[in-house]
C-alpha cells in the first residue's frame, strides 16, 4: 500500500527572489498538480506545511513562500543544490473546465496571487480560453508586490488594477481591493463570466460581499481557503470547518459553498 | 461456542494466545493517577489475566492501541525518509462496547475519509480482534444506550468475570483450538440495557439553524470554564486529531525522526498558521467546535450517526467538571429558542 505520508526527495534548482520576505523555489519534480492544488513541504528535523504550487513546467514546480513560520524559515536557509522534501498535489484547483470561453475575474490578495499565478499564464499562452481577463491585484505596500515579471506581461494583455493599500506608487492605486470591484463592466458580461478570489481571509470575506452588492451571481464566484494542515489529507483535522475538510474538499470551493464556511 | 474457565486455565489460554497476538486491556496502574493516591486504568500489553481491570472503566478507551498517543511515522537522515511500518503481531484487545463501536468511527477517518488510507492506523487496526468486556451495569457517566453504543456484535470474543473464573465465548473460530478441552456452557455476553445517564442527540435541520446555534451564547459560558486543557478529547474514544513533530536525537546530527502526536481542538492554536491569528481564540468556540463535530457534522459528512459513543470518559477526565451530557442538554434548549424566534419571525411577517 502507499504510503501517502511518505515525502520524496526533490533537487532546488533555483531560487528568486521576489521580495524581501517572498521567495520562489523552483524544485525538480514530475508532479502535475491542477491549477491552485497545493503540496505538503518537508524539511527534516522541522516539520510540514501545505503550500500552494505557484506554477509547474514539464519537470519543475515552483512553490512561492513567505517566510513566515518554523518550516517555512528554514526553506528559506536552502539554495539551488539543496533538497526540498514533497508529497502531493492534494486537494481540488480551480475548475478551469468551467471557466472556458467565459469573462474571467481575478482578484487577489498579496500572495494569494500564487494560487492563480500558473492559471494566469495558462490563459496569456492560450489565447481564446477565455474571452478576456479582468485582473485585481492588491499589495499590503511596495516591498510585497510578488511576481513584478508578470504583473507587467499581465498588464499588457489583461485588464489589470494594481493595487497598493494604503502606499502611492506609480504604475498602482491606492486603497483595497474591494474598492476597484466596482469598476468592472459586470454588466457588459451578461451572465458569462467567473470569478477567482483568493487572499487572507478578511480580505475574501469582504471581496465576497462587495461582489454581492455589484449583483454578481453567488454560484459564479470561486475562493481558495487556506487553513492550518499536518497530514493533507483528511486525517489530522485540522482544516475541517463543519463537515468540509479544506485539504479533501478545497482548497477552492465555490461561494454558495463557502459563504457557509465558518470556523 | 462457550466455555468457563478457571484462573489457571485462562492464564495458559492467555500464554498460547501471546505467541500469536500482543493482547492488550485495561490495566490498574495504582497510585499513578492525576491526583495525589488516585489510581489510573489504561491500555497495556498483558502477561496474566489478573493485570486485567474488569470492574473499573478504564481512563482511557482501546484507542490507546489503535491510534496512539504518540508514534514514530519515520525515521530520516538529511536527504532520506524511512517509514517506519513493520510487521508486528495483530493486536487482541479487551474493550467494551464502546471501544468497539468507537473504531467504527476512528476507522471512518482514518481509513477512507477522502479516498485516503493511513498506513499507521491501517496496520493495526485490519489485524487487530477484540475481546468484548461486559460492563455489568455500566458506570454513572455512561450513555451508551442514549447513543445506541450499548451493544455490539463486532468481536472474536466476550468475556465475563465471576468470583474466580470467567466465562467465554468464541464468535471467531480462529480462537476456537485455544479452548479444546475445556467446560463448556452456555454464556452469551449480556449489555447494558439502560444507564442513569440519557441524553437527547440535538437536530440541527438546516444550515441556517446551524450558523444561529454557533453564534448562540451558550457557547460563552465555556469561555470561563473551559481551561482548553484538551484532556477531554485525549479521553474521548473516537477523536483522530493529530500534528506532526520532528525529534533530532543530539543537538550535532541530522539524523531523528518523524512523529504522529495527538492534538486536540480545545488546546489554543490548533488551527493557528504562521503568522496569522488564532480563527477560535476563545475556549467557547473551541468548546462549540468539538461538540458540533460529534452532534452534528461529522453525521453530516458520512450519515451514519454521531461521533460520540457516550462512553462518558470526557466527563470523566474534565477537571472543570463540564459534562457533555449537560452541554447537550443546554444545546437542546438553544436550539428550542431559536425555532421559537423562527415562528416568531414567520408570525410577524
Amino acid at each position: 500500500m502507499k504510503n501517502e505520508f511518505q515525502p520524496s526527495p526533490c533537487r532546488i534548482l533555483n531560487v528568486k527572489h521576489e521580495s524581501e520576505a517572498e521567495w520562489t523555489y523552483r524544485v525538480e519534480s514530475d508532479a502535475r498538480p491542477e491549477h491552485g492544488q497545493f503540496m505538503q513541504l518537508s524539511i527534516p528535523r522541522v516539520g510540514e506545511a501545505p503550500i500552494s504550487v505557484s506554477a509547474h513546467g514539464d519537470s519543475w514546480l515552483e512553490f512561492t513562500i513567505r517566510s513566515v513560520g518554523k518550516v517555512t524559515d528554514d526553506i528559506f536557509r536552502k539554495k539551488a543544490g539543496d533538497v526540498l522534501f514533497l508529497r502531493g498535489p492534494y486537494g481540488h484547483g480551480w475548475p478551469t473546465d468551467c471557466f472556458k470561453g467565459k469573462h474571467m475575474v481575478v482578484i487577489t490578495g498579496g500572495t494569494g496571487l500564487a494560487p492563480v499565478r500558473s492559471m494566469l499564464n495558462m490563459f496569456l499562452e492560450n489565447e481564446g480560453f477565455v474571452k478576456d481577463v479582468y485582473l485585481i491585484c492588491g499589495f499590503k505596500n511596495e516591498n510585497g508586490i510578488v511576481f513584478k515579471q508578470e504583473l507587467a506581461q499581465w498588464e499588457s494583455r489583461f485588464h489589470t488594477i494594481y493595487a497598493l493599500d494604503t502606499d502611492h506608487k506609480e504604475g498602482f492605486r491606492t486603497g483595497l481591493v474591494t474598492e476597484f470591484v466596482r469598476e468592472i463592466p459586470w454588466k457588459s458580461f451578461e451572465d458569462n463570466y467567473a470569478i477567482a478570489v483568493v487572499g487572507p481571509p478578511p480580505m475574501m470575506k469582504f471581496t465576497g460581499m462587495e461582489l454581492l452588492k455589484n449583483g454578481v451571481r453567488e454560484d459564479h464566484i470561486w475562493m481558495s481557503f487556506e487553513r492550518k494542515m499536518s497530514c493533507a489529507v483528511g486525517k489530522c483535522g485540522h482544516c475541517r470547518i463543519d463537515e468540509t475538510y479544506v485539504c479533501l474538499d478545497g482548497p477552492v470551493f465555490n461561494y454558495t459553498t463557502a459563504k457557509d464556511l465558518v470556523d | 461456542m462457550s466455555c468457563r474457565l478457571s484462573m489457571e486455565q485462562a492464564d495458559k489460554v492467555l500464554a498460547e494466545l501471546r505467541r500469536t497476538y500482543r493482547v492488550f486491556a485495561p490495566k490498574l496502574f495504582p497510585k499513578q493517577g492525576r491526583y495525589s493516591d488516585t489510581d489510573i486504568v489504561r491500555y497495556a500489553e498483558i502477561e496474566h489475566v489478573n493485570e486485567i481491570e474488569f470492574d473499573r472503566k478504564s481512563d482511557f478507551p482501546a484507542k490507546e492501541v489503535l491510534s496512539p498517543i504518540q508514534r514514530t511515522t519515520f525515521y530520516f537522515t538529511e536527504e532520506d525518509y524511512r517509514e517506519n511500518l513493520h510487521e508486528q503481531l495483530p493486536a487482541l484487545i479487551f474493550g467494551r462496547a464502546c471501544d468497539i463501536n468507537a473504531q467504527k468511527i476512528q476507522a471512518r477517518i482514518y481509513d477512507g475519509n477522502g479516498g485516503f488510507t493511513d498506513p499507521y492506523y491501517k496496520s493495526v487496526h485490519d489485524t487487530a480482534k477484540f475481546i468484548l468486556m461486559e460492563c455489568g451495569s455500566g458506570w454513572d457517566s455512561c450513555f451508551c444506550v442514549s447513543m445506541h453504543t450499548n451493544k455490539t456484535d463486532d468481536y472474536a470474543m466476550a468475556i465475563r468475570k465471576d468470583e474466580d473464573a470467567f466465562s467465554i465465548e468464541i464468535k471467531d473460530d480462529a480462537f476456537a483450538p485455544y479452548f479444546q478441552g475445556m467446560a463448556s456452557c452456555d454464556y452469551k455476553p449480556a449489555f447494558v440495557g439502560k444507564n442513569e445517564l440519557t441524553v437527547k442527540v440535538p437536530v440541527i435541520p438546516d444550515k441556517q439553524v446551524l450558523t444561529k446555534l454557533k453564534n448562540h451564547p451558550m457557547w460563552r459560558e465555556f469561555d470561563k470554564r473551559c481551561i482548553s486543557c484538551g484532556s477531554c478529547t485525549v479521553a474521548c474514544s473516537t477523536c483522530t486529531c493529530f500534528t506532526t513533530r520532528d525529534v533530532v536525537y543530539t543537538e550535532n546530527t541530522n539524523a531523528g525522526e518523524r512523529r504522529r502526536v495527538t492534538d486536540s481542538c480545545q488546546i489554543a492554536g490548533f488551527d493557528q498558521m504562521a503568522a496569522q491569528k488564532e480563527i477560535r481564540s476563545r475556549a467557547g468556540d473551541r468548546m462549540r467546535y468539538k461538540v458540533l463535530h460529534k452532534f452534528h457534522d461529522y453525521d453530516a459528512r458520512f450519515h451514519e450517526g454521531s461521533m460520540c459513543v457516550g462512553c462518558g470518559r470526557c466527563i470523566d477526565r474534565c477537571p472543570e467538571f463540564i459534562s457533555i451530557a449537560a452541554t447537550l442538554d443546554k444545546m437542546n434548549k438553544a436550539l428550542e429558542e431559536i425555532e421559537q424566534n423562527q415562528e416568531k419571525k414567520a408570525a410577524n411577517k
